[in-house]
């Protein structure tokens, strides 16, 4: 057994992913992790890094996949993250292999066995997988990142691939709030909103929370689309989930059955979100929000 | 110029699947059936491309049982030329339905190929990306804006920082996001007058495509049961019991 990880990075740095993801991909074997040479030493101090492969790494996935597939051929397994840019390349990666990849995995049951959500989460498959490579996509929220030191030998590589995609342009979400899919504490706005999205950046600074959004808002255009949860969007698993004026939506549900406690505001008490909120307030959220910070301010709360 | 679209019967969005008390699957029967709604996004952009005078041939390709013919009824109502459905009863993974495409796009040499992000029901998000692999053909996933000029496609798509603009030559693998556009809906009457478009029929088992399998399910459960939650009375409450919560939690 030998994985090859692809490290999420971006802007040279790795994303909260990546340690999520090595970590899961060591119950599989040995990691080798590939990485964009910018984030070399970072890599190295991964616990559970093996060896760091360092790569001037192509931008878009037709090249990207034939890099992989380049530097499949010693390993069992080739994991990337489930978020959008391993989703661009795994499965172009698995057809050039010829293999049939398994993706968006939850749980790890062996070397060869896995759980994966289907239907927006609504069911869970557990698939066996007999091929003579595996490529897989894990959720990074499923996965708990190790803690330890680490110094892992790097090897720089440089691979001889071209794209015929040119990168033109990138609009960049500014944010001082945590990343959204490895947060700890989530706070998520829906329609009712409007342009008032700013209370719930107001009550996620209070908590130290990243901040989410339904599609609606995002179709709306008060919200950016990155911070869309749901089967559409990002998957989270915080400890805490904060819904407001959420209806709960399965496909907005989709993307948050991994958290742990779940609470909501919402003027509607029958409201789906509500019905599984471990805890539930039927109010006006602008009239409610405010005076949740209020008591948050008096009780000292300050992440 | 053509464009070839892809598009999957899948249970209806809205529905909320139950999982069979077996663990052999999910209930289907008798659960209203529909397109995937990535795909009808990617059929509305083809007929925007082919409104704006850019495309001139659409053709709708399902794989799928026969039934799977009312989907191309409805890319044929919403403005395609003609449909294609390779019929089986087989389930099929995504490297079989890439593999099946790439069939179809070898005969058809298309210009384009549009298709969904990712089928709701195994939420798979791999199809397009897997022809496009197959094909050689450049690809732009979860796109939500789509020009064509000079032989180049410009698309705009949505990624996990916001969004990415890539520029490729033609032929391409585009696969559509929800804010593409907004399909328009198509009445029974436009349904009716569809029948009169194209359908042609081909069965999977006589193209010589190897669809076995390469995967097992083992098992399909339910997500598990969330406890019952409380009803707090007061802002001040909620605050209290978000504090509580947060009393609870380990360094991360
Ligand atoms: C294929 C597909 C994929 C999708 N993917 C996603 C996805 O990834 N993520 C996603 O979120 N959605 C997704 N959707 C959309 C989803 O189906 C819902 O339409 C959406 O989640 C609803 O957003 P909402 O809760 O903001 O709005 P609504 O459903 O309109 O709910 C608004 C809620 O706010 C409450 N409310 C109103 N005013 C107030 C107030 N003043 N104070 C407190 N509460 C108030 C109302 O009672 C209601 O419950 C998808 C849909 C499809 C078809
Ligand atoms: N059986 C099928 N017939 C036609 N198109 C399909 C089929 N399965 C998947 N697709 C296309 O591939 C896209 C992605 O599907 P998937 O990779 O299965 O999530 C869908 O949105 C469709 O456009």
């Amino acid at each position: 057994m030998a994985v090859l990880v692809l490290a999420d990075a971006d802007l040279g740095r790795l994303t909260p992913a990546t340690a999520r993801i090595v970590a899961g991909a060591a119950e599989l074997g040995p990691v080798d992790l590939l990485v964009d040479a910018a984030a070399a030493e970072e890599a190295r101090s991964l616990a559970g890094v093996h060896r760091v492969l360092a790569a001037a790494l192509p931008a878009t996935a037709d090249a990207l996949a034939q890099l992989l597939a380049v530097l499949a051929e010693p390993y069992t397994h080739i994991v990337a993250a489930a978020n959008a840019s391993g989703r661009d390349v795994i499965p172009r990666l698995a057809a050039l292999l010829d293999i049939q990849p398994v993706t968006d995995i939850t749980a790890i049951l062996g070397p060869t066995r896995f759980e994966r959500p289907i239907y927006a989460g609504n069911a869970t498959e557990t698939v066996s997988d007999g091929q003579a490579k595996h490529v897989l996509s894990l959720r990074a929220s499923a996965f708990a990142a190790t803690v330890g030191e680490n110094s892992a030998v790097v090897s720089n590589i440089s691979p001889e691939v071209a794209s015929a995609t040119e990168v033109i342009a990138e609009v960049r979400t500014q944010s001082e709030r945590p990343e959204l899919s490895t947060a700890q504490i989530v706070v998520s706005g829906g329609i009712p909103l409007g342009d008032r999205f700013a209370l719930v950046e107001d009550l996620a600074g209070k908590l130290g929370a990243a901040v989410g959004a339904t599609r609606a808002l995002v179709d709306a255009g008060h919200a950016p689309n990155d911070l869309q949860v749901g089967q559409t969007g990002k998957i989270v698993a915080p400890d805490l989930y904060v819904g407001l004026g959420i209806s709960g939506a399965l496909q907005h549900l989709a993307g948050i059955q991994g958290a742990k406690a779940i609470f909501a505001i919402n003027t509607d008490a029958e409201a789906p979100l509500m019905k599984i909120a471990d805890v539930a307030l039927v109010a006006d959220l602008f009239e409610a929000v405010p005076a949740v910070i209020a008591e948050l301010d008096r009780l000292g709360i300050k992440r | 110029m053509k464009i070839l679209v892809a598009v999957k019967r899948v249970i209806d969005h809205a529905i909320r699947i139950r999982v069979k008390p077996d663990g052999t699957g999910v209930e289907t029967a008798n659960l209203r059936m529909s397109m995937n709604p990535f795909d009808r996004h990617a059929v509305e952009a083809a007929v925007r491309l082919a409104e704006a005078g850019q495309a001139d041939e659409i053709v709708a390709v399902s794989i799928g049982p026969k039934a799977a013919t009312d989907v191309l009824l409805t890319a044929l109502a919403m403005g395609a030329h003609r449909g294609l459905l390779l019929e089986t009863d087989a389930k099929l993974e995504t490297l079989a339905v890439a593999k099946l495409l790439r069939h179809v796009a070898d005969e058809e040499k298309p210009d384009l190929i549009l298709l969904g992000k990712q089928a709701v029901d195994d939420d798979s998000n791999h199809v397009g990306q897997m022809l496009a692999g197959l094909l050689g053909w450049p690809q732009a996933t979860f796109a939500s804006a789509i020009e064509l000029a000079d032989g180049q496609a410009t698309v705009t798509r949505e990624v996990d920082f916001g969004r990415q603009t890539l520029r490729m030559s033609l032929p391409a693998i585009v696969t559509a996001d929800l804010r593409l556009n907004e399909p328009r809906n198509v009445g029974l009457p436009m349904v009716m007058k569809a029948k009169s478009k194209p359908l042609a029929t081909r069965a999977v088992a006589g193209l010589g495509i190897d669809i076995t399998p390469r995967l097992v399910v083992e098992t399909v459960t339910p997500p598990r049961e969330r406890a019952q939650g409380r009803v707090v009375a007061t802002p001040a409450e909620f605050a209290q019991a978000i504090a509580a919560e947060i009393g609870k939690m380990e360094p991360r």
